[in-house]
């Protein structure tokens, strides 16, 4: 069933990117993390401009964080303070980061920035995450407490602050850029950014885990939905119509992978997603690599008449 | 009605004293409209040869060269090139207003209608259509042979865009003639200009024009436009959109 994308200007199988959705949204509800860094490369693989890959699935993710936000506003799993100080980061960062999107797109330069980025970012992050699973069940196997570090250079900045919920004293320097890294980021590669925010706010900001998937899906909800704006504003290249298929395709498939997602044990959870973190990474890094199938590519700078 | 017939006379003698033949086109359709389901397209251009009796008796076989150009527009083509163990976009060359959709067809192979000149001052022919460059801050074609105007072409064919086909016209009778115009699911919006050239042993012996237009409609148009017009207005409603998605599927899927 063909479906022609208005801003994308292309057709496509509505029924390809429902499944493409619903893959991803399993996926991300498996893992709770919003899927972006696997949306975007399979929105670029089937045709569709990274540009508008980027700037589409900003709201997608924005879907599939809200669902997931309000119930863990339900259950009272969202830290406010923490939330707020981290926008406060996040807003300035996703800013930052389309403009430096239009910036690289007005170069020329933008798709090889995004490969980039994908290469550095994915295989750094997916690398750690799976040695460090890795580390984890064996760990478990052996029977061995980890060793647990109790005082880090970050607690020693000033402006602290108390965040009552999470019962963590900490300073908001260190919180708000990360807030800042993750918008910045975010708004370039088309991603939510949860997949590197949670484990930093848990290994470095020591948030607890009850209080860290909520508010980091906080923080992914309004930079994404801040970033859907301004890529409509500056750059026009929100498809709405291939944001919603994929809408309804991510939050359904979501509560497939969300109950999938609690059967499997925590190490080997975080092991799966380093693997295929790592494994979009090295994709990204052969394209990169390798001779392209065509040197040249053509780009339309202006319509007239 | 005299007077009708008189300005009729005026407005033809030129005509019929210059040129004994002519040419009477049309297409199927002047207005393709682009819906939820489009996926290309393709178009009928029929037309006949009138003769009179200005027409030499000994011109029996006839040459048509059909051209299609849709909208203008500035493009850019980028090279790249290995740098650092990786591939980068390096050089590149502006085109300017360069048709978006190109396609030319004829009877049979240009280089058989007429001669190399007649071909490049007419434009028959990929290797001969005008497509201006920005080099240097000069402006003017290159050579055909030109790397990146060769890739140029070669990427726009790749995508159905260009396309030349010297057996596409179709002649039904000596002087009826069609050919259909393929329009791929990627189609520029636009207008598009159709030239229809005749030629009879090698020369030019008459042309003439059409065009039709290819429009999003309803909600493709809509949604286009407030894109391109509209942004803030679209974006809210698409973050609204987002939010709405989410809250409902929070509801579907409750599991208390």
């Amino acid at each position: 069933m063909q479906l022609y994308l208005p801003v994308a200007d292309i057709p496509v199988n509505i029924l390809l990117v429902l499944a493409m959705g619903a893959a991803v949204g399993f996926v991300s509800g498996m893992f709770g993390i919003g899927g972006g860094f696997l949306m975007t490369p399979l929105l670029i693989f089937i045709g569709i401009a990274p540009a508008v890959a980027v700037a589409s699935v900003a709201s997608h993710i924005a879907a599939s964080s809200f669902s997931g936000a309000i119930s863990y506003w339900r259950r009272r799993a969202i830290d406010p303070a923490l939330a707020t100080v981290l926008l406060t980061g996040g807003v300035t960062g996703t800013a930052l980061g389309v403009w430096t999107f239009t910036q690289l797109r007005a170069l020329g330069q933008l798709d090889l920035m995004i490969a980039l980025s994908y290469v550095m970012l994915l295989s750094a992050v997916g690398g750690l995450m799976f040695w460090e699973g890795l580390r984890a069940m064996m760990r478990t196997r052996s029977g061995a407490i980890p060793p647990r570090r109790t005082h880090y250079w970050i607690h020693a900045l000033p402006l602290k602050m108390r965040f009552k919920r999470s019962k963590i004293y900490l300073s908001v320097i260190p919180i708000v850029v990360v807030g800042l890294v993750i918008g910045f980021i975010g708004a370039i590669m088309g991603i939510g950014g949860a997949f590197i925010l949670v484990p930093v706010m848990i290994y470095m900001l020591r948030v607890p885990t009850s209080t860290v998937i909520g508010t980091s899906m906080i923080l992914t909800l309004v930079t994404m939905l801040f970033a859907t704006m301004l890529h409509a504003v500056t750059n026009h290249l929100v498809d709405a119509v291939l944001a919603l298929i994929l809408m309804i395709g991510g939050v359904t498939g979501a509560q497939f992978g969300a109950r999938a997602g609690q059967k499997i044990r925590g190490e080997q959870l975080r092991l799966l997603l380093g693997f295929l973190i790592l494994c979009v990474g090295i994709r990204f890094a052969i394209e990169l690599v390798i001779r392209p199938e065509d040197l040249f590519t053509i780009r339309e700078t202006g319509v007239s008449g | 009605m005299k007077r009708a017939l008189i300005a009729a006379c005026l407005l033809l003698a030129p005509c019929t004293a210059a040129r004994a033949e002519r040419l009477i086109v049309s297409v199927s359709n002047h207005r393709v409209t682009v819906t939820p389901n489009y996926s290309g397209e393709e178009l009928v251009l029929f037309g006949s040869v009138e003769k009179d009796a200005a027409t030499p008796a000994d011109r029996t076989a006839y040459d048509l060269v059909v051209t299609v150009m849709g909208p203008r527009a500035d493009m850019v083509t980028r090279r790249k090139e290995r740098t650092f163990g990786i591939w980068i976009n390096t050089d590149y060359r502006q085109f300017l207003q360069v048709p978006t959709y190109l396609a030319l067809f004829a009877n049979r192979p240009f280089d058989a209608i007429t001669s190399p000149e007649v071909a490049r001052r007419q434009q028959i022919g990929l290797n001969n259509v005008l497509l201006t460059q920005r080099v240097s801050g000069d402006f003017g074609d290159v050579v055909p042979n030109d790397v990146f105007r060769s890739a140029f072409i070669r990427l726009r064919t790749q995508h159905g865009l260009y396309r030349e086909d010297g057996a596409a016209v179709t002649f039904l009778t000596p002087t009826l003639f069609r050919t259909g115009i393929p329009l791929p699911g990627e189609v520029p919006i636009g207008t598009y200009q159709v030239e229809i050239k005749l030629f009879a042993n090698g020369a030019l012996v008459t042309k003439t024009e059409t065009a039709f237009e290819i429009v999003k409609v309803g909600f493709e148009q809509f949604v286009a436009t407030s894109a391109r017009q509209n942004g803030f207005g679209y974006g809210l409603v698409t973050a609204t959109m987002a939010l709405l998605t989410g809250w409902l599927a929070s509801i579907v899927f409750r599991k208390d």
